[in-house]
């Protein structure tokens, strides 16, 4: 597939000499969905925000679609719809009339066909003539996506869409959000709800301080998820472990009682019965059995442990 | 040139100000009508004539210009500020939108409605006073400049507000003492002698004045040094907010 959008060496530090992204690079393939994912204050929306034109870069460089953002911003900037964390609209202004105003800003003429597809797509048809400042807080998210989609973007930039977002609504976006890849937009978003970026994502880049310290398959991530543990806690404690069992690589801990056992729960062969039986023929007995499978948290989690302090 | 988003932004304004139509044009309206009750009426029963114009009449181009100023300003500055306020600029600024066309359509939405009360303010007087315009060309030219210019004034007050205090602040503190002053209410001559120099650091003093002028065919000061005031007020908003927008500064961090 290739890129649509090229993040290249981009840093930010804002004017107080915050530096909100070190160095980033990052390619953005058409048609997947993306998720970024990192705890609040990584960066994520930083970087949304200098791909979509919001904020000024300090260095390094962006296209869209093979344009670059400064010098061909409008080209680059047409192809693209964002959609922002905070719920920012004109609170008298009506539903339709906003996607209007916002088409129109993109150049692009009249089309009610469209917007009114657009807006029975996101439920929102019935409130074309309310004013905004009369919807819900889920339907006024949903007028952000409806306006983020009014001019045919090829790529479609949500910051942080769950956040306050029943699950009713989150199932509901998540379904648009599929749908719009099938007619194949480009879909960026950024979370630190993992299961998001689990349950949706085709490929998840983890950012954390600036930095993007992975960008992966979802599956290979997944393929990783699938590595477990079996611990196996000791009657009593184990000297030295018997030759029968030396190929299992078991781990002993510190005070001999508990043994570790890795293995790939996908795996056509676990080994669970055979180093039980095992287990059982070198006579040592068993207390309680735990298993528990390393989750993309973990990996999250130790990724953003593992990195030294970027800078200081 | 995008001028689709031009006409975008410029019918949005304008459709915020048709919504509150009647606050928008009864308090312009209501408050020229008792300027005349009070300074035309009670007050200029007693001043009969200033330079030969009776004082009803003198006073309508400044009336109509105190509005003009305060309105260009309040409705260009609250344009550009309250998106930046509840944050949906970011719409403008993620648009392939230049910021030449940015102004275009707010500071165009701006004049537009003060142009428009401008002239109700004309109609009005027309029920109080005995009114005829020598030069109608110069002064619808005149009032479009005018507010043009005040609205540009108005935007760049809205782009570094950084609240409303500071809003309200300088049409407060800098245009109404000017406006006043600036011989809305009488010619500067009537001024002792030191103070019509004063008078003449006041750049509203040739706004009215060549407004006054394409009234009643007389003014305070040349309509030609008028004339190049407001086009040096003009050119200096449009330098402001060039050179504003060219650091990114204001609507993008």
């Amino acid at each position: 597939m290739a890129s649509i959008i090229q993040v290249e060496n981009v840093s930010k530090v804002y004017d107080g000499g915050f530096r909100a992204l070190d160095d980033v690079n990052l390619s953005i393939e058409e048609g997947e969905i993306l998720a970024l994912l990192g705890p609040n204050g990584a960066g994520k929306t930083t970087l949304i925000s200098i791909i979509c034109g919001l904020v000024n870069l300090t260095s390094g460089s962006v296209s869209v679609g093979g344009h670059d953002t400064i010098r061909d911003y409008r080209a680059a900037r047409s192809l693209i719809g964002l959609v922002p964390q905070e719920i920012a609209l004109e609170p008298f202004q009506k539903v339709l009339d906003g996607l209007r105003f916002t088409r129109g800003l993109y150049g692009k003429p009249a089309d009610p066909d469209f917007l009114e597809n657009v807006l029975r797509r996101l439920s929102l048809w019935d409130k074309r003539d309310s004013m905004t400042s009369e919807l819900s807080g889920g339907m006024k998210r949903r007028v952000l996506i409806a306006k983020a989609l009014c001019h045919q973007p090829k790529v479609l930039f949500l910051d942080e869409p769950s956040a306050g977002v029943d699950v009713e609504l989150r199932k509901d976006m998540w379904e648009v959000i599929r749908q719009l890849r099938a007619e194949g937009v480009t879909i960026i978003l950024t979370t630190h709800y993992i299961e998001e970026a689990e349950a949706i994502a085709d490929r998840v880049g983890i950012i954390s301080k600036g930095k993007i310290l992975l960008v992966e398959d979802k599956d290979t991530l997944v393929r990783r998820m699938g590595h477990r543990e079996m611990r196996i806690e000791l009657l009593e404690p184990l000297a030295s472990l018997p030759d029968t069992l030396a190929k299992y690589s078991l781990a002993q801990s510190e005070d001999r009682c508990t043994l570790v056992y890795s293995y790939e729960a996908n795996g056509e062969r676990t080994g669970i019965m055979s180093l039980f039986n095992d287990l059982n023929a070198a006579g040592i007995k068993l207390r309680d059995v735990d298993t528990r499978q390393s989750s993309l948290e973990d990996i999250f989690v130790s990724l953003i442990e593992d990195k030294p302090e970027a800078r200081t | 040139m995008n001028l689709q988003a031009v006409w975008s932004i410029y019918r949005s304004e304008m459709r915020r100000f048709f919504r509150t139509i009647t606050q928008s044009l009864i308090s312009p309206v209501l408050s020229t009508s008792l300027y005349f009750i009070v300074f035309g009426a009670a007050i200029g029963s007693r001043i009969q004539e200033v330079e030969g114009i009776s004082y009803g009449a003198f006073i309508v181009p400044g009336l109509i210009m105190l509005s003009v100023l305060t309105q260009s300003i309040s409705n260009a500055s609250f344009g550009i500020y309250f998106p930046k306020f509840i944050g949906s600029i970011y719409e403008v600024n993620a648009a392939p939108v230049s910021f030449i066309e940015i102004v275009l359509g707010y500071v165009g939405a701006a004049a537009t409605k003060s142009m428009f009360i401008g002239l109700i303010i004309l109609g009005t007087a027309f029920f109080f006073v005995d009114l005829t315009i020598q030069h109608p060309a110069a002064m619808v030219a005149f009032l479009t400049l005018t507010c043009i210019s005040f609205s540009l004034f108005g935007f760049i007050i809205g782009l570094w507000s950084k609240n409303f205090e500071q809003l309200q602040l300088v049409p407060l503190l800098v245009i109404t003492p000017l406006v006043f002053l600036g011989g809305s209410f009488y010619s500067i001559s009537m001024l002792p002698e030191g103070w019509q120099t004063v008078a003449l650091f006041n750049p509203v003093v040739y706004l009215i004045s060549g407004f006054r002028w394409s009234f009643f065919g007389m003014a305070d000061v040349n309509i030609a040094i008028s004339l190049m005031m407001i086009a040096l007020f003009l050119a200096l908003c449009l330098g402001i907010i060039w050179w504003t927008f060219r650091t990114g500064f204001k609507i993008r961090s």
